[in-house]
């Protein structure tokens, strides 16, 4: 079997920065990630433990947050896999390929980032609404999609949906296609070649996208927000529950479902770090 | 470098531009058609009454400015965090890294409740800032600022990825010749990043444009000044006025998609520009 | 397999996935309503749901159900207009359950009369929240307009409840001797000057009167107040009722199409009838609303003060004109709004 190689990561003193520009721009980075980062952050932890550990359990352990808890896991399930695959294809085709359209395909990809959320939803209704186009045969045939679970799946891929190609682009970009082409002259299928060669080398794009694709999918609200229909325990995914929750002025459980959701995101770099301890491995 | 004529040696062609096709095709392009289609049903004067009366102008100042100062910061203080977590090693810098990314699990209407509280008068910033007579809650700076939180990951992790690939030897080597840690980043370092830089950067961007969830509680939604674009969307909406809305909404999506083509173009160019270089 | 047949197969399945998901799991023997509805009535149909459940099991020998949808007043109109398949709306302001007709046809032109109390089992009126001991001394809608006193209202293009607010303190400035369409519109135009921030949504501008400290009074609707003086913000503030104000009716509807295909229309119609049941009465007003059953509201006379209440119907001659005239593009609202912000 073939074993891919990976590089290990260098924590060397590059740039032969001299001590003081080091600590200087650790200091201005960490000072705005501080400010702009952390104290929220903080903020919202404050709130969600205000009560204790046993009110921020007792919102989480309610039917309907498990049951949100549920919705938003199978949303991401279903959506980051499906954006992983197709974000590959597509950073591949556009890092590799010169073609017409080029330019134009990947400011497709890139549109749903700057498509309001509000916007994205509306789409959808427009599609699979009672006046849609889609919408009115889907309804007859008891096969809802708005205000149903494929509903939220599908608001949740729009909106994921340029996170890994975008992240993955770059990484192919910046490595050139040496290898690769040695691969296949070396007699490696095409195939082959993707898997082993070119897959590890964009393994921190891959990662990084798949965390970003993973935290959205689960935290989106805005255009989830649009195609649930709000019925309680069926189709509201963790932050529609924490909206409710605010709504209903228990603050202290719409934060403990917020915090809950960070660190749900903060799973994806669990695996992360046990995927860089695994390549720094011998 | 290799041409384009090398390129095309590579297998996958085909299926991968179908694939990319058929993705898009049914995620974006047709749901996007449905909007199109929906527009159509407004006359020409009724579109124009809609998408160009003064507070629709008023909304798109704000939308495009506070989105574009935010982007900018992002730029810039992205590029600098991703620098310092990929290249030095100091006390806590894991759990920096893995924080990164929480603007976008936090809900977006937490996250704007969270903002407003911190910089209202009575919050943690808001005290200290609006003793400095910087009123920040329900000013476009508020919005601008919700924005940098929200955009804040993109920069970071586009940057991050290419700079762990970068060799820290080449910087090395830039400096064992002579070079400043100036002439370093700005000749060897920053021409690799930039493609990833400028990603990141449209992301920020484009994603800012189209933010309402934390917004509307940050911004105050006050008429021709601190109404963003969403909102008025919202607004139509509310109204039952889908084709307004929708007219709106093609407004924006027109106008982002030129920019974003814009900028990929231009990144295009600079990358050509990069290979075209000897070495 | 030949790799490319994969990854088709793989979208196939996980899509396979989710429309299996998408099945709802109600069997034969359990009734299940919907009862859509708008943001603050949670905690009453929670407590209405169980004891009309409990009504009809014992009437009927059938469990129920009931499913609960709670937003924006007029986000859950466009839900079910869309295709949320609800049995029974129950919103902020029958303008969004006449919009189900003119949208959707979802129910008759005339839903209104179908019950007593033109639909509306409880009713609710705007009233004024002050920081506790009345500092600025508000006592009626004339002090709204004074220099110096910042108001908190939601902004009437997104909240159906700050329409009421809106309406309310335009209708008390025509009541008013000499008052003129003319008198009214620079009346509201002057309590608007005197509001710092727009919240979308009324809870979020309790939140920014309440919390961030925002404001010396709050418009809102009497159920609103009493639960956060009562409840959420206890001892911090009073409330002050003003001298006349608007009889707020929210309304309850049955969605013809959904119930008859869902089968359900004899249990949704027990239900809404339901609420105008001592029963019924009493939980409403166990939540701040005002009953109307007379026996209910004589028991509860003390909770909510005697104010001089006049109907959308006699003020602005229905929802739909109001609608017009003032919330819609171009309307009052907006000409007033952008004047002054100029």
């Amino acid at each position: 079997m073939h074993v891919a190689t990976f590089t290990p990561r260098h924590a060397t003193r590059s740039l032969a920065s001299p001590a003081l520009l080091k600590w200087g721009l650790i200091a201005t980075a960490l000072g705005f990630l501080g400010v702009f980062l952390f104290v929220p952050l903080i903020a919202v932890f404050s709130y969600a433990f205000q009560k204790g550990a046993d009110a921020w359990f007792a919102a989480i352990r309610t039917p309907e947050s498990l049951a949100a808890i549920r919705l938003t896991l199978t949303a991401a399930l279903i959506s980051v896999p499906i954006n992983l695959v197709f974000g590959l294809a597509a950073s591949w085709l556009i890092a590799r390929f010169q073609f017409p359209g080029r330019a134009l395909l990947l400011t497709l990809i890139d549109l749903p980032f700057s498509i309001s959320p509000v916007i994205a939803g509306l789409l959808f209704v427009l599609l699979f609404g009672r006046h849609g186009g889609l919408g009115p045969w889907l309804i007859e045939h008891g096969h809802p999609v708005l205000f149903a679970v494929p509903g939220i799946v599908l608001a949740t891929l729009f909106v994921t949906f340029p996170f890994v190609a975008r992240e993955v682009l770059p990484v192919l970009q910046a490595q050139g296609c040496d290898e690769e082409e040695a691969a296949l002259t070396l007699g490696a299928s095409g195939w082959r070649t993707f898997l082993q060669v070119t897959v590890p080398k964009v393994k921190w794009g891959v990662l990084y996208g798949v965390i970003l694709c993973n935290a959205r999918a689960m935290g989106e609200f805005g255009a989830v927000s649009v195609v649930s229909g709000h019925v309680r325990g069926v189709t509201t995914t963790l932050p529609l529950h924490a909206e409710i929750l605010y709504n209903e002025y228990d603050f202290v459980g719409a934060f403990a479902v917020a915090s809950l959701l960070t660190l749900l995101a903060l799973a994806t770099l669990v695996i992360k770090k046990y995927v860089e301890w695994r390549a720094d491995a011998p | 470098m290799s041409t384009s004529a090398r390129r095309r040696i590579l297998p996958g062609f085909g299926l991968s531009l179908g694939m990319t096709w058929a993705w898009l095709g049914l995620l974006v392009i047709v749901p996007l058609s449905g909007l199109v289609f929906q527009s159509l049903n407004l006359s020409w004067e009724r579109f124009w009454e809609t998408v160009a009366s003064p507070r629709a102008f008023a909304a798109y100042r704000l939308s495009f400015g506070a989105s574009l100062a935010a982007a900018l910061i992002n730029a810039v203080f992205g590029l600098l965090v991703a620098w310092v977590l990929v290249r030095y090693r100091f006390p806590g810098r894991a759990w920096v890294d893995a924080l990164v990314d929480l603007p976008f699990a936090l809900p977006t209407a937490v996250a704007g409740l969270t903002l407003t509280t911190l910089y209202a008068s009575h919050g943690v910033y808001g005290r200290y800032l609006e003793a400095l007579g910087l009123k920040v809650a329900f000013t476009p700076l508020g919005v601008a600022i919700a924005l940098t939180f929200i955009g804040l990951p993109f920069v970071v992790r586009t940057v991050q990825p290419v700079l762990e690939d970068l060799d820290p030897e080449v910087e090395e080597a830039a400096t064992t010749l002579g070079a400043t840690p100036w002439q370093t980043f700005s000749r060897v370092v920053f021409p690799h990043v930039l493609p990833a830089l400028l990603s990141g950067f449209t992301l920020a961007f484009a994603r800012a444009l189209g933010e309402y969830g934390s917004i509307v509680f940050i911004s105050g939604n006050m008429p021709m000044r601190t109404e963003i674009v969403p909102l008025l969307i919202v607004t139509r909406l509310e109204q039952y006025d889908y084709a307004g809305a929708t007219a709106l909404a093609l407004v924006m999506l027109v106008t982002s998609f030129t920019l974003l083509l814009t900028v990929n173009l231009l990144q295009r160019w600079s990358q050509r520009r990069l290979e075209s270089r000897p070495g | 397999m030949h790799p490319r047949h994969v990854l088709p197969l793989l979208l196939l399945l996980s899509l396979g996935g989710c429309s299996k998901a998408g099945g709802d799991g109600s069997n034969g023997e359990t009734v299940t309503l919907l009862n859509v509805s708008y943001d603050p009535t949670r905690e009453l149909y929670e407590d209405f749901n169980a004891a009309f459940a409990k009504h009809w099991e014992a009437s009927q020998g059938r469990k129920l159900t009931v499913q609960q949808s709670h937003g924006g007043s007029g986000k859950q109109a466009r839900a079910v207009i869309d295709g949320l398949e609800a049995d029974v709306v129950t919103l902020a302001l029958a303008y969004d359950v006449d919009m189900l007709h003119d949208k959707a046809n979802l129910l008759p032109t005339d839903w209104q009369t179908r019950l007593p109390n033109n639909s509306a089992p409880y009713t609710s009126t705007i009233v004024f929240v002050v920081r506790k001991g009345n500092p600025k001394n508000i006592r009626d809608w004339d002090d709204l307009t004074r220099d110096g006193v910042s108001v908190i209202t939601p902004n009437p293009k997104t909240s159906g409840g700050a329409r009421w607010n809106y309406l309310a303190a335009w209708g008390y400035a025509l009541r008013k001797p000499g008052g003129t369409e003319d008198s009214a519109r620079a009346f509201v135009s002057r309590l608007f000057k005197n509001v710092p921030v727009l919240d979308s949504g009324a809870r979020g501008s309790t939140t920014t009167f309440a919390e961030r400290g925002l404001g010396d009074v709050l418009i809102a609707w009497e159920n609103e107040a009493l639960l956060l003086t009562h409840e959420v913000g206890k001892e911090r503030f009073d409330i002050v009722a003003p001298s006349v104000s608007i009889l707020a009716e929210p309304p309850v509807a049955l969605v013809d199409r959904n119930a008859d295909k869902r089968g359900t229309r004899a249990v949704a119609e027990a239900y809404l009838r339901y609420l105008y049941s001592d029963e019924g009465q009493e939980i409403a007003a166990r939540h701040h609303y005002r009953p109307r059953s007379q026996t209910v509201a004589a028991k509860h006379a003390q909770d909510f003060p005697a104010v001089t209440l006049f109907t959308i119907d006699e003020a602005f001659g229905g929802w739909r004109k109001a609608q017009k005239a003032h919330f819609d593009d171009g309307g009052e609202f907006d000409r007033f709004s952008v004047a002054q912000a100029r």
